[in-house]
């Protein structure tokens, strides 16, 4: 199981990497990764994306 | 671009430009580092600023003003809407070149600024920051600073990365979406505020507007509540209904903590400014006033700590201190209120709109509709409507 964001519908606003409590969403002007090593699969970013970006996946 | 400055800001938002006008303004050497291809965009916020804190601040320009509003409209669960004289005047900007003419204030005064350059890492000696590393247009660079401000928003990492906790629980951040919406039928000189569980749990919707007939219309929704109530879901449900068929002419998200400052903003050689330092209203969520008012005093402790030789923690924490002072103190009361309002259930607010709008209109000042909401309801609500209305 790991969390993956959707580039193409990302709006890349940040709201993510300000609740993850691992650090582990890293944003740049126009692309967004997840640390697989740093995540700790919470599933705070899945819910709080104000677009519903992030997915969980196997 | 040199390789070393005395102060080094990361991110060009108000903020940031406020902190580098002020540093170069006291003789320090400042460059500011933006991650985005511009400054000023993208227009991630809902614009609204009250134009008494801003005159404060800087000589302000006509070109900035989309709107003025004089009229706060506040919209209940079951749609009993009041209106109020507030004597309170506030602006709908236009961020986009708002924040370029601030940035162009922080230049002539000395500072540097460059976009498309993304931090991504602070340099340490001997646990002491001196400095950030950074990319730009594909290069890698090792830049020295004696100072550096994080003023890199609600996705800051600078913070993080020296050792400051800055992670916004949950329930503390409000999950915001917006769309300008192109020819809607709309009062210009009216700023809506909707509240409802239904309309937007645990913060509000808002309709500002931008034009005659143009209007940024947004909502927060608190992280308590969207895992089960999806921003965008919901702000589309409200716009089907009351403009329905509008073509937005743009679709930000966005995320407003809604706590209060961070316990520490300081560090040895670090500031944190703005959303990075979690400084907002937490009632309104605005953020624009708290992060220039804090970039103006971290620029200004930035100055002297340069002059001084003096970049510790105990000097730089004369900043957390004035900050408190000036603001943060208030926003400490605000944040205890916002608590209190978002568990007020719908009937709760229906109640109180109803008795606010059974004052008559011309009777309706501000002074009127805090004597009858004490008579009738809790203290709290005077002081939501206080905090709600004067920034």
């Amino acid at each position: 199981m790991k969390v993956e964001i959707d580039n193409e519908g990302c709006d890349f606003c940040g709201t993510c990497v300000g609740v993850c409590p691992a650090d582990a969403i890293e944003l740049m002007e126009s692309t967004i990764r997840i640390d697989q090593e740093r995540c700790t699969l919470c599933e705070s970013c899945v819910d709080i994306c104000p677009l519903a970006v992030p997915e969980v996946v196997k | 671009m040199r390789n070393q400055y005395d102060m080094i800001v990361v991110g060009g938002g108000p903020g940031g430009a406020m902190a580098a006008r002020h540093a170069a303004m006291g003789g320090a050497s400042v460059l500011v580092l933006e991650k985005d291809r511009d400054i000023g965009l993208p227009v991630r916020c809902a614009e609204g600023i009250s134009e008494r804190a801003l005159s404060l601040l800087v000589p302000v320009r006509e070109r900035w003003i989309a709107c003025e509003v004089n009229n706060f409209l506040l919209v209940a669960p079951d749609g009993t809407s009041l209106t109020a004289h507030t004597g309170i005047t506030g602006y709908i900007l236009h961020r986009r070149l708002f924040d370029a003419d601030l940035m162009d204030l922080a230049v002539e005064a000395g500072a540097q600024v460059l976009t498309r350059a993304y931090v991504h890492d602070l340099v340490f000696e001997d646990g002491v920051i001196t400095g950030v590393k950074m990319v730009h247009l594909g290069k890698a660079y090792s830049l020295k600073a004696k100072i550096v401000i994080g003023a890199d928003g609600v996705e800051s990492r600078v913070g993080r990365w020296a050792g400051l906790k800055t992670h916004t629980k949950m329930v503390d951040m409000e999950s915001c979406v917006q769309m300008t919406l192109a020819k809607i039928k709309i009062d210009p000189t009216v700023a809506e505020f909707h509240m409802g569980h239904k309309i937007a749990p645990g913060g509000y919707l808002w309709v500002f507007p931008k034009g005659k007939d143009t209007a940024n219309v947004g909502l927060g929704i608190s992280g308590k509540y969207t895992k089960e109530a999806r921003p965008i879901d919901y702000l589309q449900e409200f716009i089907d209904k009351r403009f329905p068929g509008a073509s937005p002419l743009s679709m930000v998200a966005g995320g407003v903590p809604s706590a209060p400052t961070l316990n520490k903003i300081v560090t040895h050689g670090l500031m944190l400014v703005g959303d990075a330092a979690r400084q907002i209203n937490p009632v309104t969520g605005g953020g624009i006033i708290c992060a220039m008012i804090a970039g103006k005093i971290a620029g200004e402790t930035a100055a002297e700590a340069i002059k001084a030789d003096n970049v510790t923690e105990k000097f730089l924490s004369k900043y957390a201190k004035q900050w408190n002072k000036e603001e943060g103190r208030r926003n400490e009361s605000a944040y205890k209120l916002k608590k209190a309002i978002v568990q007020f259930p719908d009937e709760e607010f229906n109640g109180i709109a109803k008795t606010l709008s059974s004052i008559p209109f011309e009777e309706r000042t501000v002074y009127n509709v805090f004597k009858t909401s004490l008579i009738k309801h809790p203290k709290l609500i005077l002081e939501a409507a206080k905090v709600f209305l004067e920034r």
